[in-house]
């Protein structure tokens, strides 16, 4: 069986990724001690909480600044734009796929070239969660680590509530996103062949 | 002039019976707001035309005079008198008709002054704000100490029941800590009633994070006094060592807060799913005030989110046994 090699994940796109990941996890397991903080949920001190999840924010923040510059100064960039074009088609067939043609066998209907990082279903997901989702979580973020600076009120009600609110629900929604993106890695051709590419570089394809 | 024995008595008279008059009353302070809500502004008149102002003239019978400022304890100002809890009272009511002559003779100047109890203790009228748990309360406190009254923190001719009433928490909470800071943040006043030495508030609280914002939502007791809940407001301030320093105690659905600065308010129905919903009129805390409907919702989608993948991977296993 031929494998075909492709170099997709330049070294600084992987040192961001796992930086990423990592502080994303920890961020997790603090923001849900926080929010049910004193119950059953609590799985790090309310304390070392707060301090763990406002380093980790500081350090994911600078992270995906150097994720914003990365794209636009690199080629990694181009992987992410003109993704509305033929959308729900595109999506929909990546979709049968994985509900239906995954399990016949069928070939991937966009299968990982140079020129093609992301099926149409990845590139939505990444697209959302990268620049919609995370300046979001970001910027409401920044708000709940200077409270001072938001006494006012946004859309009538406090600017504590808006952001805590607003910060809860997009991190939960991006929490949701690491699950499915965690499943979807192991949908290689052996389930740690996708993993495996994140740490060598290497997109490999056996045919 | 022939020194006639008359005369002498004359000079005598006039040099020693020093007559110190105040000055002239000002009727132009007095509003028609302290006569609607006390029957004897003008009798208190004669304490307040030196006691309510900042300044006050003495004269002697040669007519020579001298301003004096008048001592801040001894102060007592009339716009917050008049709308204070003591409001509708003579001031003979508290103290002694002796103190009308001046100037004010040692023997009524040395009385024992009243305190709350002395009206509020024992008395059916009163019994609903429990003064005689209050009393043991500070009797337990670390404020238990010489020279310390309910007074130094609760000025009669000032006091506002506040809390009891408070529809704007954020502005009780800032006459609360008023309370405490007069003392705990101005080292002269602290060291009258301590060998202490000065504390700095904000470096004694540096492991609090967001201080300002902790400063301005909530009272200095929420966290040095024990919750009481047969009393309005605790009054056992406890030493700095046993004070609350666990997050939780507040940050949690069960929190220290409905039993101390929202406990006037905690039957409040939730609002738009909201736990602890009272507290969201003034501040977010987080922990407290979690939102049960987000929780079930997220809960949901995450529960369904990994039944799809729980689906989907073994869906996979079997196929590959298939192959």
């Amino acid at each position: 069986m031929a494998t075909s090699k492709i170099y997709l994940y330049p070294v600084w796109i992987r040192i961001w990724h796992v930086i990423n990941a990592l502080m994303f996890i920890l961020l997790i397991l603090t923001g849900i001690s926080l929010h049910y903080s004193g119950s059953g949920f609590t799985l790090i001190g309310f304390e070392a909480s707060v301090g763990i999840h406002n380093v980790c924010a500081l350090i994911l923040t600078f992270n995906y600044g150097v994720y914003v510059i990365g794209n636009m100064v690199t080629k990694n960039g181009k992987y992410y734009r003109k993704w509305r074009k033929n959308l729900v088609p595109k999506l929909w067939k990546q979709f049968v796929f994985y509900a239906v043609g995954i399990f016949r066998n069928e070939p991937h209907p966009f299968p990982i070239t140079k020129k093609q990082k992301f099926n149409p279903l990845q590139k939505v997901a990444y697209v959302f969660a990268m620049y919609f989702g995370m300046p979001l979580l970001i910027i409401s973020g920044i708000a709940l680590m200077v409270p001072d600076l938001i006494g006012y009120k946004v859309f009538n009600v406090s600017g504590l509530i808006f952001y805590d609110v607003l910060h809860i629900i997009v991190g939960f929604v991006l929490s949701v996103f690491l699950l499915i993106h965690l499943y979807t890695c192991t949908l290689g051709d052996k389930p740690g062949t996708l993993f495996k590419s994140m740490v060598n570089g290497y997109h490999e394809e056996h045919k | 002039m022939k020194k006639t024995p008359t005369t002498i008595l004359i000079a005598l008279l006039l040099t020693f019976s020093f007559i110190l008059n105040a000055q002239q009353e000002d009727t132009a302070k007095l509003k028609s707001i302290y006569f609607e809500v006390n029957d004897y502004v003008e009798d208190n008149e004669g304490c307040l035309k030196c006691h309510g102002e900042q300044k006050f003239k003495l004269e002697d019978a040669f007519g020579r005079t001298v301003t004096e400022h008048m001592c801040p304890d001894r102060f007592v100002d009339r716009d917050k008198y008049y709308s204070s809890v003591h409001k509708s009272f003579s001031c003979t009511d508290c103290h002694s008709y002796d103190l009308f002559e001046f100037p004010h003779p040692l023997d009524a100047r040395i009385e024992e002054k009243m305190l709350c109890m002395d009206c509020h203790g024992y008395d059916e009228s009163f019994a609903q704000y429990h003064f005689e748990t209050i009393e043991v309360e500070f009797q337990e406190s670390i404020h238990n100490i010489d020279e310390f009254s309910c007074w130094k923190c609760h000025d009669p001719h000032s006091y506002k029941a506040f809390m009891r009433n408070a529809d704007d928490i954020e502005a009780a909470v800032l006459y609360d800590n008023e309370m405490c800071l007069s003392c705990h943040a101005n080292f002269s006043q602290f060291m009258v009633l301590t060998d202490r030495g000065e504390i700095n508030l904000v470096e004694s609280h540096d492991w609090l994070p967001n201080q300002v914002a902790h400063f301005r939502s909530v009272r200095c007791i929420e966290c040095h006094t024990e919750i009481n809940d047969s009393i309005l407001i605790a009054h056992k301030i406890m030493p700095k060592t046993e004070a609350v320093k666990n997050c939780t105690e507040c940050h949690s659905r069960d929190s220290h807060l409905m039993h101390t600065l929202y406990k006037f308010q905690v039957k409040e129905d939730r609002k738009a799913g909201f736990a602890n919903a009272i507290i969201l009129n003034n501040s977010y805390v987080i922990g407290a005030n979690q939102n049960i409907v987000l929780n079930w919702l997220s809960l949901l989608v995450f529960g369904l989110t990994f039944l799809v993948i729980l689906f989907h991977t073994v869906m996979r296993i079997i196929k590959l046994k298939d192959k």
